[in-house]
C-alpha cells in the first residue's frame, strides 16, 4: 500500500510528466489559455492514458509477450491509443459540446500527445503489475492535468499582466513554463530524503 | 508471422467494432439545416449579426430565434434566401437594399497604418506600415469592419463596380404586389 501510495506521488510530482520528463508540450502550451478549457484537457486525457494503458498492459502480457512480439509494441498501442481517442472525442461531443468546440484540434490530437504512449512505453519498462501500472498511469495523468491547470491559471493572470513588448505572448508564456518547471524540481528531494 | 498479422487485423477489427458502436449510441443529433445555414452566410465572422461567428448566427436561425435579416454584409439578397430556405417570410422593411459592395481604399488618405489588413476577417487587405493599402476584390467579403477601424477615413464601401466580365441581361421587372 505505502509503495503504491509513494510510487503514485513519484509518478504525479517527482516525475511529472510535462515538467520533469518533458512529454506532452503541445498541448500544454495550446490550450493553456484558459482554467476550463485547460481542465477539460486533463480530464480526456487522463481518462484516455488511463484507459489505454489498462489495454496495453492486457496487450504487453498476453498477446506481445506470450507470443514473443516485442516488435509489435507500437504499432499495437498506438492503435489502442487512437481508438481510446476516439471513444473519449464520441463522448465529449455528446455530453459536452462546448467543450468540445473549446478543445477544437487538440482533442483528436491527444493521439499524437506523447505523453500517453510515453506514459505506456514506461509501464512496459516498469515490468508492473496490472494495479500498479494501472495507478502509475492514473498519477501521471493526474500530474499532467494538475499541471495543465497551475499554467493556465498562471496564464490568466499573465494575460492581465503589463509585460515588455519584447516578451510579451509566446515568450513570456515559455519563460513562465520554465520557472514552473524549475519549482517542480524541488520534489526531487522528496525522492532522496 | 501468421500470429503478427493475424492478431493485428483481430486488434483492428475489435477496436473498429467497439468505436462503430459507439459511434451509434454516442451520435449527435444535428440539425442538417445549420450546416446549409452556415454555408450560406458569407463566412467572414464579421460578428455584424451580434454572434460571434456565422455558425453561431446559423444555429440561431435555425432554431428561428433570429431574424433573416440579420446578416448586414449579406443584404437583401441573402435575407431572401435565408428566409426561401426556412420557409418563412421575411419582414424586408428595414434592410436598406444598397447591393453588393466592396471597401475600397481612397489612396491619397491613406497613410499605411496597418489597422484594417488586422481587422479583416478574410485576408483581403493587402499592404505593408507606410505603404498604401489595397484591397483584394475576390477576398472581400463587404462586411465593413475595416471601415470603422480606418483613423483616417480612407477606407469606403463602394458598390461593385459592373464590368464586361459582370454584366448580365436584367431581370425583366416584377410588379411587386
Amino acid at each position: 500500500m505505502k509503495d503504491f501510495a509513494l510510487m503514485m506521488i513519484g509518478a504525479a510530482l517527482v516525475n511529472n510528466v510535462i515538467l520533469a520528463r518533458f512529454l506532452g508540450l503541445c498541448s500544454f502550451m495550446g490550450v493553456t489559455t484558459r482554467i476550463d478549457t485547460a481542465a477539460g484537457m486533463g480530464l480526456a486525457t487522463t481518462f484516455v492514458i488511463t484507459v489505454s494503458s489498462m489495454a496495453d498492459w492486457a496487450v504487453q502480457h498476453y498477446l506481445l509477450d506470450a507470443y514473443g512480439l516485442g516488435y509489435l509494441r507500437t504499432v499495437t498501442f498506438i492503435l489502442v491509443i487512437a481508438s481510446a481517442v476516439q471513444f473519449t472525442e464520441l463522448t465529449i461531443r455528446k455530453v459536452s459540446p462546448s467543450l468540445f468546440q473549446m478543445l477544437g484540434i487538440y482533442l483528436p490530437l491527444i493521439t499524437t500527445n506523447c505523453a500517453v504512449l510515453g506514459v505506456a512505453l514506461l509501464l512496459v519498462e516498469g515490468h508492473m503489475s496490472f494495479i500498479g501500472s494501472t495507478l502509475f498511469a492514473f498519477a501521471s495523468s493526474l500530474g499532467y492535468s494538475l499541471v495543465m491547470v497551475i499554467f493556465a491559471g498562471l496564464r490568466e493572470r499573465l494575460a492581465l499582466a503589463q509585460v515588455p513588448r519584447l516578451f510579451a505572448g509566446p515568450p513570456i508564456a515559455f519563460i513562465v513554463a520554465s520557472l514552473l518547471a524549475m519549482a517542480f524540481m524541488g520534489f526531487s528531494g522528496i525522492s532522496t530524503g | 508471422m501468421l500470429i503478427a498479422v493475424g492478431s493485428l487485423a483481430v486488434m483492428g477489427l475489435a477496436l473498429g467494432g467497439v468505436l462503430g458502436v459507439a459511434a451509434r449510441y454516442l451520435a449527435v443529433e444535428e440539425n442538417p439545416i445549420e450546416a446549409e445555414l452556415q454555408a450560406m452566410l458569407p463566412g467572414s465572422q464579421c460578428g455584424q449579426c451580434g454572434f460571434v461567428g456565422c455558425a453561431q448566427a446559423a444555429v440561431a436561425l435555425a432554431k428561428h430565434e433570429a431574424p433573416v435579416t440579420l446578416c448586414p454584409p449579406g443584404g437583401k439578397a441573402l435575407a431572401v434566401a435565408l428566409a426561401a430556405k426556412l420557409g418563412i417570410k421575411a419582414d424586408l422593411s428595414g434592410v436598406a437594399d444598397t447591393g453588393p459592395q466592396l471597401a475600397t481604399v481612397a489612396e491619397e488618405i491613406c497613410t499605411g497604418c496597418c489597422r484594417c489588413l488586422k481587422v479583416c476577417p478574410t485576408d483581403a487587405i493587402i499592404g505593408a506600415a507606410k505603404q498604401i493599402h489595397n484591397v483584394i476584390r475576390e477576398a472581400c467579403t463587404g462586411c465593413g469592419a475595416c471601415v470603422e477601424r480606418c483613423p483616417t477615413e480612407a477606407m469606403t464601401m463602394v458598390p461593385v463596380p459592373i464590368t464586361l466580365q459582370h454584366w448580365v441581361w436584367p431581370k425583366p421587372v416584377v410588379a411587386v404586389a
